[in-house]
């Protein structure tokens, strides 16, 4: 352990003081009663928290948390390659650091061997989630339990660096440095086991701007997420969760990210956006219908005897009528920077989560793929499977049911 | 006791105690101290604490190696009415294990055996920490991998001995320089 020494004669000075971590346990002794000390009672936020900012997801639960949790602001999912060598015993120490990781990171509190304990204290509805790709279930010596891949769809346009990977980790929180350091933290631990694939950064409108339970609006503007399944209910339990075999309490998450040509939507008008989808673009409410929620009447003719809302309408290619049977799209926006002309690199993290992606996911996805409006300005260029197992106990961890 | 504790503490919390002397608490002891502050909720234990066990371990971990040396850290809290010190610590990797302080000098900080052992008041807790004082692995002979269970028993002065485990960690710090001389 002599292979680093502080450097000698570095004084304490005041500014030394500023830049190391005494400020912080200073600030404690004198900040207002609320401070939030962590366990040891030794970090402290520095000042008063607001409730968005000490906001609690329980980590714990039949479920993981980040399926059926109200869509927090931000969003990162990583997708990792496990290393050779990491078996299923080394996988099973790997989900047992990085379930204790998550399930103190979102009460609020230090990981540990956490040297940034401040930036714990906030946790602002943090969520994270576990995911076991193919090539995990390979290292584990369970290929038959392994979720099957997606066919090729004639839309794809996949690249490599958005798709695939062995290991996602999934965290959501409404602030996005809270989300920073919680990803640092566990990939901390994942790197002995993995290396990093790729890293995709999502956001939502929030909370503070659009209320709970109300659907977002993408970057085409469109309300998105309208026929959701609604947790809680009895579709919602039977679409996303699956109910038996080490799955039990799980389900599977189909993350496609969709790029939009933005520019191209800009020069269609108003009239062609509206018709390509199905719904009014202010509303979201369907050609038929005054209200996001109303039933579209796919049957309704217009004046010139074609239907209102076109056969080859996103809504009509997407329609699923058992709702048990839908799927629970949690998308994210992205918007990864402009090119030297100005043009973004935006679109959507579709997170689709369901019990089955066979019956569920595949359908809708071939049948937006052989016909949708939509495609004339979206292109899926990423694409990954994962099992997203149960949810654990206070003494368990997130992946017993499959590795222990 | 704060004094005693001042004394042995690196210069970062020495100076967080003395910045925090300086806003003039209402209470006498700084929130920010990590030693020997008197245990304000229990912590979830590893180790829960019975007639048998004078001191319940919690959070422990310890720094991965594949040989050489290597640290664990924990919170020790004094379950009892009386003073406890903990002597030794030993481990099934490490033939080897001495209990460490971490001391300031001029600026520059090393790592010596700790003389008299880790005294936890009665009632009171003792954070092992990295940069602080820490159970010292000399002489790693079982590669100590990430996310193993390492088992660790501490020796009490009164012959005791109190057993936990400790999760390693892959951790960038607690490379202080030795000074065995010391």
């Amino acid at each position: 352990m002599s292979e680093s020494r502080y450097p000698a004669g570095r004084r304490l000075t005041r500014r030394g003081l500023l830049a190391g971590g005494a400020v912080a346990a200073a600030a404690a002794a004198c900040a207002p009663v609320s401070a939030v000390p962590d366990a040891a009672g030794h970090a402290s936020t520095g000042q008063t928290p607001l409730p968005g900012g000490t906001a609690v997801e329980p980590f714990h639960g039949v479920h993981q948390a980040g399926v059926a949790t109200s869509p927090q602001t931000f969003a990162v999912f990583a997708g990792f390659d496990l290393r050779p060598g990491s078996d299923r015993t080394a996988l099973a120490r790997l989900m047992r650091l990085l379930t204790d990781d998550a399930r103190r990171l979102t009460r609020g509190e230090p990981a540990l061997a956490d040297t940034d304990a401040e930036l714990a204290l906030l946790p602002a509805r943090l969520t994270v989630t576990f995911g076991f790709g193919a090539g995990l279930f390979e290292a584990a010596g369970s290929r038959h339990l392994a979720p099957r891949l997606l066919p090729a769809f004639k839309v794809d346009a996949l690249q490599p660096r958005w798709s695939g990977g062995d290991l996602l980790v999934q965290v959501c929180a409404d602030d996005r440095v809270t989300l920073a350091h919680a990803l640092r933290v566990l990939v901390r631990d994942i790197r002995s086991f993995a290396s990093v694939r790729w890293t995709q950064h999502g956001f939502r409108q929030s909370p503070q701007v659009r209320a709970p339970g109300t659907t977002q609006r993408n970057l085409m503007g469109q309300l998105d997420g309208t026929v959701n399944p609604g947790p809680g209910s009895a579709d919602f339990d039977r679409a996303v969760w699956v109910r038996d075999g080490w799955l039990r309490g799980g389900t599977t998450l189909v993350l496609r990210r969709i790029r939009m040509d933005l520019e191209k939507w800009d020069a269609a008008d108003r009239a062609a956006k509206e018709f390509s989808v199905g719904r009014r673009l202010n509303t979201g409410a369907p050609l038929t219908g005054r209200a996001e929620t109303d039933e579209p009447d796919f049957a309704a003719l217009g004046p010139s005897g074609l239907p209102v809302i076109s056969e080859y309408a996103h809504i009509r290619r997407a329609r699923v009528a058992d709702p048990g049977m839908r799927i629970l799209r949690r998308a994210y926006n992205y918007e990864d920077g402009l090119s030297p002309e100005g043009r973004p690199d935006a679109g959507l993290l579709f997170a689709s989560y369901q019990a089955d992606v066979a019956r569920q996911f595949v359908p809708i996805q071939q049948r937006l793929a052989e016909v949708d409006l939509l495609n004339q300005w979206i292109t899926p260029i990423g694409s990954a499977v994962f099992a997203i197992p149960p949810g654990c106990a206070p003494d368990g961890w997130i992946g017993e049911t499959l590795l222990s | 006791m704060t004094i005693m504790t001042v004394n042995r503490m690196l210069p970062a919390v020495l100076a967080a105690l003395l910045a925090a002397g300086a806003c003039a608490t209402p209470s006498g002891t700084p929130s920010g101290a990590p030693a020997a502050t008197p245990a304000a909720t229990p912590a979830a234990a590893q180790a829960p604490a019975s007639a048998a066990t004078p001191l319940s371990i919690s959070d422990p971990w310890v720094k991965t190696a594949r040989s050489g040396m290597s640290a664990a850290f924990a919170t020790l809290v004094n379950t009892t009415g009386e003073e406890v010190t903990v002597v030794a610590a030993s481990t099934p990797v490490s033939p080897s294990v001495e209990l460490h302080e971490v001391v300031g000098d001029g600026g520059a900080t090393t790592m010596r055996r700790k003389q008299g052992g880790v005294v936890i008041p009665a009632g009171g807790r003792h954070v092992l920490q990295p940069g602080g004082d820490h159970i010292m692995l000399m002489n790693v002979r079982t590669a100590i991998e990430p996310g193993a269970e390492v088992p660790f028993t501490l020796t009490l002065k009164d012959g005791r001995t109190v057993s936990f485990t400790a999760v390693a960690k892959d951790f960038a710090g607690a490379n202080e320089s030795y000074a065995p001389h010391e």
